[in-house]
């Protein structure tokens, strides 16, 4: 059985109706893709998958429970997590409380007012663990705000990371990164899907046909296809909407 | 020049005894012996207490979780009142009056923010305003119960009684005992209180609610139990002002002193320091007081040394002693420069 399914999610915002019908089975353990042109709704999906948007219709199951509906707070202490194509960091603060702040051993105790925060080395270790995953832990003792770029792309990783999800959402992973950042991304994402399931919405699509089990096609709020990378190369009408030079 | 934040200066788990508590404490525990020395009074060192306690607490939501309310001065006002209808309504109890005030400004607290804690930004801070301005109002209005626009007066100072000792707080010497025990407990708590997970919880949250959100907290709860754990602090400062004060009068919670929290907490850094809140106040009392006594129009000096403030430090006055201290720290020990890596 899969372990995401979303069943034919409707959205809409006033009289502009974003997703029409999206339906996404998602099996343990595999990288999906998600691409589409702009303005396709894929990130307005990932919205509504994590609980920031509320569907108007259709319903969402992760292992066999219904989270339709659910607040962002209540499906991310599932095992859902997810990163933002808009940068979303704890900027005043250094990267490994970024990392502290996600952990779930940090977070249930988040409420005592006895223990300490950074005299815990159990928790300093684990998430120096958390940071080497997306090779930061040199940086550990920076302020967030501070890092280049390409690293804080890798801290909003690195974020979604600390709760031990059981799925990932990366919403645009690449965005903004140069060719070199990217092949180092790719890597990374191949290491981490041992360990997790991965769903990736990408317009760099040399990067997502080199990673992805299989690809979701989103057009007009639909999914317009769904296979693997090799046959949707095949698709010509896929080719012609979403992939432009590269098919 | 970037603006630092309070998350700059790091969590210190462990004892509270740090350099600046101890100061603090010796100040505390030694005011009454120089306060008429300085010329200055008895009485000043209950009123700085009683408002250290407000805006300690207040500081909590303002600073640390960083929702502006413009509209505390009714908790402070809630709080007196049922301090005082308390002791002439139910019994003279100094311990039962202070429990009604707590509750009281809680519960109010617990209502309002309910409204309140989906808001942020402007938003939140005119709901604060708004509701604030509700409170004022019934407290002018309902005379059967506040005694509109003249208050509630005659509130005694209830004895305080600890198994079989009796002691009178009739005189302001002794009342500023018991107050200043009373700011000590609470400093010593709020201090432990932000430097626990929970404080680092709340200033995720200023710093990204959606991220916060994202990463399985509970953000609404966290705000709203915050509002209402600033009014319980609120409120316990309102029931010992209507003591002090032996009344309660609608003035205590108009706009004005809402105002006047938020000023002192920037002014004295709240933004950027546990203490801020401690600066701010002092700073306030002793400007009303030194430059009132040279002159009527001492509000309008303090307005001005308020907008220097924010054009050339908007940390305040904390922030100032932060940067100040790490100019010297950096000259006395030249080769210590912190060393960074540019990537």
């Amino acid at each position: 059985m899969a372990l995401f399914v979303a069943e034919n999610l409707r959205k809409r915002f006033g009289a502009r109706v974003v997703l029409e019908n999206i339906s996404l089975s998602i099996e343990e353990g595999s990288v999906h893709g998600i691409m589409g042109p702009n303005g396709a709704g894929k990130t307005t999906c990932f919205h509504v998958l994590t609980g920031h948007h509320r569907p108007d219709g259709g319903r969402i199951t992760f292992d066999g429970r219904d989270i339709t509906g659910k607040k962002p707070h209540q499906i991310a202490r599932l095992g859902v997590s997810r990163s933002f194509q808009i940068m979303n960091l704890f900027d005043d603060t250094v990267v490994i409380e970024n990392v502290i702040l996600a952990l779930k051993q940090f977070r249930r105790n988040g409420m005592n007012l006895l223990r300490d925060v950074f005299s815990d080395t159990k928790l300093i270790d684990q998430a120096i663990d958390v940071l080497d995953q997306v090779g930061l832990a040199h940086r550990a003792w920076e302020k967030a705000a501070e890092l280049p770029y390409g690293e804080r792309r890798a801290l909003e990783i690195a974020v979604a990371l600390a709760p031990e999800p059981r799925i990932v959402f990366l919403d645009e992973p690449t965005s903004g990164l140069g060719t070199e950042a990217t092949r180092a991304l790719a890597v990374l994402i191949r290491k981490l899907r041992a360990r997790y399931t991965i769903v990736l919405i990408e317009h760099d699509m040399r990067f997502l046909f080199d990673l992805a089990d299989r690809i979701s096609v989103i057009h007009w709020g639909q999914v317009i296809d769904e296979n693997t990378p090799d046959e949707l190369q095949s698709n010509k009408w896929v080719a012609r909407s979403a992939l432009g030079e590269v098919a | 020049m970037r603006m630092i934040t309070l998350s700059d200066i790091p969590a210190r788990g462990g004892s509270p005894m740090t350099p600046a508590m101890a100061l603090f404490m010796l100040a505390l525990a030694t005011a009454p012996f120089w306060l008429p020395a300085v010329g200055l009074y008895q009485y000043l060192g209950i009123e700085v207490a009683i408002w250290l306690i407000f805006a300690l607490g207040f500081n909590l939501l303002f600073g640390y979780i960083g929702l502006h309310s413009f509209g505390h001065g009714a908790y402070l006002g809630i709080g007196a009142y049922a301090f005082g209808l308390f002791q002439q309504e139910i019994m003279v109890s100094l311990w039962g009056g202070l429990l009604a005030a707590i509750l009281a400004a809680s519960l109010a607290g617990a209502v309002v923010g309910a409204f309140l804690s989906h808001r942020r930004g402007i938003y939140y801070a005119l709901m604060t305003i708004g509701f604030g301005q509700i409170v004022w109002f019934c407290a002018i209005k309902l005379h059967g119960v506040t005694g509109g626009e003249d208050g509630l007066l005659g509130i005694p100072r209830p004895d305080l009684v600890v198994g079989p000792i009796r002691y009178s707080l009739a005189d302001n010497y002794s009342l500023y005992w018991f107050v200043a025990a009373i700011l000590a407990l609470v400093v010593v708590a709020l201090w432990r209180l932000v430097n626990a997970p929970f404080g680092r919880v709340l200033q995720a949250i200023r710093q990204n609610e959606t991220r916060a959100r994202f990463v399985g907290y509970n953000v609404w709860l966290i705000k709203w139990l915050t509002f209402i754990l600033s009014t319980a602090f609120a409120g316990l400062a309102g029931g010992l002002f209507s003591m002090a004060q032996e009344g309660a009068y609608p003035d205590v919670m108009s706009l004005h002193q809402s105002g006047l929290i938020v000023m002192m907490v920037l002014v004295g850094g709240g933004l950027v320091s546990f203490w801020g809140p401690v600066l701010g106040v002092i700073l306030y009392f002793v400007a009303r007081d030194i430059i009132g006594g040279v002159t009527e129009t001492w509000l309008l000096w303090f307005g001005l040394m308020f907008v220097i403030m924010v054009i050339t430090r908007p940390e305040g006055l904390a922030g100032l002693l932060h940067v100040v201290g790490a100019r010297l720290r950096k000259k006395s020990a030249p080769g210590a420069v912190p060393v960074r890596k540019e990537a």
